[in-house]
């Protein structure tokens, strides 16, 4: 009789503590949906090109610094260059010095405002690793070793 | 399971699996580190700074495992009342809060060269931050219960199971929104990080992992000493008539 019970007890609790934890996790899931837009740390380009955001409004704009795109005026300082996300381009430009992984190809995420002629202005920027590693040496390789290496890395 | 109801079996268990958990991570971990730092090769872009990729990632996952360990222990605890689930959950948060904290300090020491600043509050770094805090708070609530009841309440375990939606959502965070932290380099069965420095990275996880194994077994053997002391110095006053 006791030993019955006892089993019934744990079954109602496993039962209730699953019914629990689904319905939290289904509550987390929910507060992650409806933060899906407001969580992200910085707009694509696509998303500054469809809804630009006001002048005197700061935002962040991350993605792709296009592959020789990148300038830097006459007065040595500012630098003018493209990001891109594969649908929408925006130039944009900076005056200071840029992070050392801040290089054409790679992603960067730049704080600042929309200027007046559409290009952003850029008061700090910020490089962004991607998830490659890969090492020094495979850049003095031959194109063949280092698809080699690629290839065994996949 | 409940074959190790009985802490006996579980300490002569222990006493001879947390110096082989220990021994073996530290050499472990020692001989990675060793590779990684001296004999692995400098990144494309991140240059040297990459190196700190052996610290960073065995500490963020056993930072997360660390709160996986007090949920398993929780869950146990709430249905099955196993005696030993108790104490494996708060041997667990010293170890997964110490590892949060060393994650947090070379993400940042890192973020510094790398991104050009040392913290940003994007949902990665938030969120592990987060954790960090949620390792505070049940410290706190454990030892608040510990000490009002002898740790009979639910409270920690409640807490511990709640707290746990937050380790998807450390992992996720970098996939459902745009952050300033790069997305996984390793997933189930492929890798975008060259074997140069998958290899290490793997052997460190691995090492750091049994350590900490190793942390939690010395852990629940002192809390079970700790206890047994207790029990005995109460019989021994009862017994002399206080």
């Amino acid at each position: 009789m006791t030993v019955g019970t006892a089993i019934k007890a744990k079954h109602q609790r496993l039962v209730l503590l699953v019914i629990a934890l689904v319905v939290l996790v289904a509550a987390a899931l929910l507060a992650a949906w409806a933060l899906r837009n407001q969580a992200s740390y910085f707009y694509v380009p696509s998303d500054i090109v469809a809804n630009p955001p006001e002048e005197t409004r700061g935002v962040r704009l991350g993605g792709m610094v296009e592959r020789g795109s990148l300038r830097t005026e006459a007065d040595g300082v500012t630098i003018t260059f493209v990001v891109g996300d594969g649908k929408a381009r925006v130039p944009v430009t900076f005056k200071g010095i840029v992070p050392s992984l801040f290089v054409e190809g790679s992603g960067v995420v730049a704080e600042g405002h929309m200027g007046v002629d559409g290009t952003f202005v850029a008061d700090n920027l910020l490089a962004k690793h991607d998830e490659n590693y890969v090492p020094r040496q495979m850049q003095d390789m031959s194109k063949d070793q280092a698809q080699q290496v690629m290839r065994e890395t996949k | 399971m409940h074959g190790f109801a009985n802490p006996a079996r579980f300490l002569r268990i222990a006493r001879w699996l947390m110096p082989l958990c220990m021994g073996g991570g530290a050499v472990l971990a020692l001989a990675a580190l060793g590779w990684g730092l001296f004999f692995g090769p400098a990144e494309r872009l991140q240059g040297e700074t990459v190196r700190i990729v052996y610290l960073h990632v065995p500490a963020a996952w056993l930072g997360m495992a660390g709160w996986m360990g007090i949920a398993a222990a929780s869950f146990t605890e709430l249905v099955w009342r196993h005696p030993l689930a108790g104490i494996a959950a708060r041997a667990c948060a010293v170890p997964g809060a110490v590892f949060t904290a060393v994650c947090l300090i070379t993400g940042s020491l890192w973020g510094r060269p790398a991104w050009g600043t040392w913290w940003v509050w994007d949902g990665r770094l938030t969120s592990m931050l987060v954790l960090l805090f949620l390792y505070f708070g049940w410290m706190a609530l454990s030892q608040a219960s510990e000490a009002a009841d002898g740790g009979q309440s639910k409270a920690p375990a409640i807490f511990g199971l709640v707290g746990a939606v937050n380790i998807p959502i450390i992992h996720y965070s970098v996939i459902w929104w745009q952050s300033q932290h790069q997305a996984p380099s390793i997933s189930l069965g492929k890798s975008a990080m060259a074997g140069a420095f998958l290899y290490p990275l793997l052997a460190a996880t691995l090492g750091f992992s049994l350590l900490f194994a190793g942390v939690v077994l010395a852990r629940m053997r002192a809390i079970l000493a700790h206890q047994q002391a207790e029990a005995r110095l109460r019989r021994k006053a009862l017994s002399e008539g206080f």
